[in-house]
């Protein structure tokens, strides 16, 4: 066995040879895994390499099929989080788990254990928010909180229990860039006071910012522990995927045509108490042209798809117009009709139905041309959706499986397959390679790209920058219902986007100042 | 020591078949142990229970004969469940649609009106019960009221409607004040498929119910729509079915399934009003559902199945003086055995010792 020699004690925790099967499948594969006190270590990885599996092994929820961990030398087991939390482990996840309508403190106290009294939560909380910089009003509800602000409640409830090892999944996903740069300083922090950290993600840069190990997992075996600031971003990213990954083709000639879709003045009040209302948006996509929204998540991303979508209607029928003919009325089959398509953000259970096959899910946006007469044309179904299996190079673990035994990547390839099969002239797709990996969202990127240079309308609504810069032909900040004005993307700058991300740019453009 | 369920990554279809079949045996172990301990034989009264009614051609009629409400309501009720609608009001609408239905034959009692009564009471009968389901859907997509509750409270509605008629009304007035009305004339009751039998076209109702439901649930968008809503509501959405259409819809034909069911028993079975017209069939019949998996076959099935243990139940009771409620005890018995081994078809159990290691 490789003990790691370099340092003076045993490492903080050990995984050696951990495997976990479910039926023929082989999510961890005999892995190896050390993290030292106070070291940050990465767990880089596509989505379905492992990580997940590896780190609810770690955190005691699920058990491992084979294999040991160690903790500070002593084999140990651990049987559920609880026993996790006791040895000295604490986790954020990467969707938050609060009560909306509590406080900051209420929300702390309920995940503690009986020992601590709200009045005690209160005080710890303002001492660790004060080390560690995470400011954070004890008394505020949790529904009035930015995505950042959640995450530091999750992370204090953490740190309350004085962890050795903290696990992030994957915690920059809802960050504003300025929110992130944050987050790094007070993890350096913990780092340095001798709290160990298991760094989950699949962003390279944040990572090389971060830390000074990484482990990379590939199809559940750890492909490579490297140093990610002696090796480059595309050089991670290969052994990540397993080949190497090329850049995204644009430089077809680009001249947008005639507008395809025009928002005007577009309103809609908030859908229940913590909705997010739209404030006069407007928008312009034309024919041949990508077009971005940038902004952090839950701010009217998903009204506005919804808006778009026909899913819910406006209530002026020239609010939006799609293929000059005024739709804001319209219900979402009828805007299929004028050729249209949508991609939702959420894969499972708003794009596709888990328990349902891929051919059956063809349905959902081909009804038009699968059924006659009210009868369903199974072998048309089943053809369509061979076909977009074999174009988009969708992985099936089976001929027509069902939805859910997808990995991410391939079921947003085949979401995506099956609306540009259909040659939209107006695509509209919300968050296009959400938790997908890096080899399935170059694919996506490319054939969105292929589609606009085909003449195709295309909006793309994305919290990743970096894919927006990639596709995008123009682009706009949405902050709190309101759309910043949309710029050709040579006109936007990281600081620019992050500034519209937080409304400063609009206060100090005196558009909304209060 | 603690259980786990984790789902299994492949499901074999040959256990997915036997597994209906393992959990009758074991709900009939269980059963045959109730039975033991009240100081009974249970080979006796697995005798009484299956054996007899299945080996005497007038138990098997009998049999066909309850089962048909149980399988036209069930099917009713399949169309519901598929789409996460939760319909329990089905007794309410089938006797409702027995009303509607029996005052078009006593208006017509005495009369000699011709065979047009008939069809037309089963019109009257579907309509009835499918405008009766149709008071909680429109709450739900109205008001957003919770159907469970409109539906199931609806049900003493129409129960007490019944009763008043049967004792007001539409008492036969030579009827020594019992509460009944008079019998039905020929023209207004459902004849029986063989002459001098006892099981009425309500069965072939039944079967024409089930082949219908196998096509719509299997082939037609409007099948594939019900159960998108029921498994990914966002996803039906995302589609463009409205989900106010889709209840809507749901509840007019299992409300008209039910009603058929009631008029036909009332018509083709009892002859007459009386206040009480159902052993609790619509509520038998949400067992009858699951136990079919809402599959239209499934659902015939365990129709038959059902009917046995009520024919059974009765002829335990007068032979070997056990109680009826017993029956009851038995078809839960046997839901929850059906259910318990669907759910280890698709799932591994496992025992997880605590806190090992420590």
């Amino acid at each position: 066995m490789k003990a790691d020699v370099s340092s003076s004690g045993p490492p903080l925790v050990e995984l050696i040879r951990i495997s976990k099967r479910y039926g023929d499948l082989l999510a961890n594969d005999g892995i190896d895994l050390s993290i030292e006190p106070g070291e940050i270590h990465a767990l880089l990885g596509e989505n379905g390499a492992g990580k997940s599996t590896l780190v609810k092994i770690l955190y005691g929820v699920i058990e491992p099929s084979a294999g040991e961990i160690r903790w500070e030398g002593r084999p140990v087991s651990i049987g559920s989080p609880v026993e996790a939390r006791t040895l000295g482990l604490g986790m954020v996840f990467q969707h938050f788990s609060l009560f909306e309508e509590m406080t900051v403190a209420e929300n702390i106290a309920v995940a503690l254990s009986g020992e601590w009294s709200l009045a005690n939560v209160r005080n710890r909380l303002s001492e660790i928010s004060r080390t560690y910089g995470l400011a954070l009003d004890a008394d505020r509800a949790v529904w009035t909180l930015s995505a950042g602000e959640r995450q530091r409640i999750e992370i204090v409830r953490c740190l309350l229990q004085n962890p050795r090892l903290l696990i992030l999944d994957e915690p920059t996903s809802v960050l504003t860039p300025q929110e992130a740069e944050h987050l790094f300083v007070t993890l350096d922090k913990l780092s340095a006071e001798g709290c160990s950290i298991l760094y989950i993600s699949h962003k390279l840069e944040e990572v090389r910012r971060l830390c000074r190990r990484a482990t990379i997992l590939r199809a559940g075996r750890v492909v490579a522990t490297i140093d990610p600031r002696a090796s480059t971003a595309r050089e991670i990213a290969a052994l990540m995927v397993g080949n190497e990954v090329g850049d995204i083709r644009t430089d077809a000639p680009h001249t947008p045509q005639g507008e395809v879709l025009r928002v005007r003045n577009l309103d809609m009040p908030p859908v229940g108490l913590h909705g997010q209302a739209l404030k006069d948006i407007n928008l312009v996509v034309r024919a041949g042209e990508v077009v971005g929204i940038a902004g952090v998540a839950g701010n009217g991303q998903s009204e506005l798809f919804a808006a778009l979508s026909g899913e819910r209607l406006a209530e002026r029928n020239d609010a939006i117009t799609i293929a000059g003919k005024p739709s804001g009325g319209m219900g979402i089959e009828a805007r299929r009709r004028l050729s249209a398509a949508f991609v939702p953000e959420e894969r499972l259970g708003h794009a596709a139905a888990p328990t349902h096959r891929l051919s059956e899910n063809t349905l959902i946006s081909h009804a038009s041309t699968e059924v006659r007469s009210g009868f369903i044309l199974l072998n048309a179904a089943k053809r369509l959706a061979r076909t977009i299996i074999k174009s988009f190079d969708v992985r099936t673990p089976e001929g027509d499986p069902q939805a859910r035994k997808l990995s991410g990547g391939n079921l947003q390839k085949f979401v995506i397959g099956r609306e540009i099969i259909r040659k939209p002239k107006l695509l509209i797709v919300d968050q296009p390679t959400w938790g997908v990996d890096a080899g399935a969202a170059r694919l996506i990127r490319q054939s969105l790209v292929d589609l606009a240079r085909d003449g195709s309308a295309v909006l793309v609504v994305s919290q990743d920058l970096d894919e927006l810069f990639e596709v995008a032909d123009q682009m706009a900040v949405i902050h709190q219902g309101m759309l910043s004005p949309q710029k050709p993307i040579g006109e936007w700058t990281k600081e620019a986007i992050g500034l519209e991300m937080l409304g400063v740019a609009q206060a100090q453009g005196g558009a909304h100042a209060d | 020591m603690r259980i786990e369920l984790t789902p299994r990554t492949s499901v074999s279809p040959v256990a997915r078949a036997l597994a209906p079949v393992a959990a009758f045996i074991t709900s009939f172990l269980i059963a045959g142990f109730v039975i033991w301990l009240m100081g009974r034989s249970p080979i006796d009264a697995f005798d009484v229970y299956v054996l007899q009614p299945l080996s005497d051609p007038w138990s098997l009629q009998e049999l066909l004969v309850k089962a048909t409400p149980l399988a036209l309501i069930a099917i009713g009720l399949s169309y519901c469940f598929r789409a996460s609608l939760w319909n329990i009001g089905a007794e309410g609408q089938y006797v409702m649609g027995a009303i509607f239905g029996s005052w078009l034959a006593l208006k017509t009692h005495g009369t000699d009106a011709g065979t047009w009564v008939l069809p037309l009471m089963l019109i009257l009968g579907v309509i009835g019960g499918a405008l009766y389901g149709l008071i909680p859907a429109f709450l739900k997509t109205r008001f957003g009221v919770n159907e469970i509750l409109t539906s199931l409270m609806l049900v003493y509605v129409a129960q007490l409607t019944l009763d008043y008629l049967a004792r007001g009304p539409w008492r036969d007035p030579k009827g020594f004040n019992f509460p009944q009305s008079v019998t039905f004339d020929t023209a207004a009751t459902v004849p029986p498929i063989l002459e001098a039998g006892r099981v009425h076209y309500g069965f072939v109702f039944a079967l024409i119910a089930v082949a219908v439901t196998a096509v719509v649930l299997g082939r037609t968008l409007f099948g594939y729509r019900l159960k998108l809503t029921g498994d990914a509501p966002r996803a039906a959405r995302f589609a463009g079915f409205s989900s106010k259409a889709t209840v809507m819809a749901v509840f007019a034909i299992s409300g008209g399934l039910a009603g058929l069911a009631g008029i036909t028993e009332v018509s083709g079975q009892i002859g007459q009003i009386q206040p009480s017209i159902s052993p609790g069939y619509g509520f038998t019949a949400i067992t009858v559902a699951f136990l079919g998996r809402l599959n239209p076959i499934g659902i015939l099935v365990a129709a038959l199945v059902v009917a046995l243990t009520f024919i059974g139940g009765e002829s335990a009771q007068i032979m070997l003086k056990l109680p009826l409620d017993l029956t009851q005890a038995f078809q839960g018995i046997l839901l929850l055995c059906v259910l318990a081994a669907d759910a280890l078809v698709s799932n591994r159990i496992r025992l997880v010792a605590r806190g090992g290691g420590k």
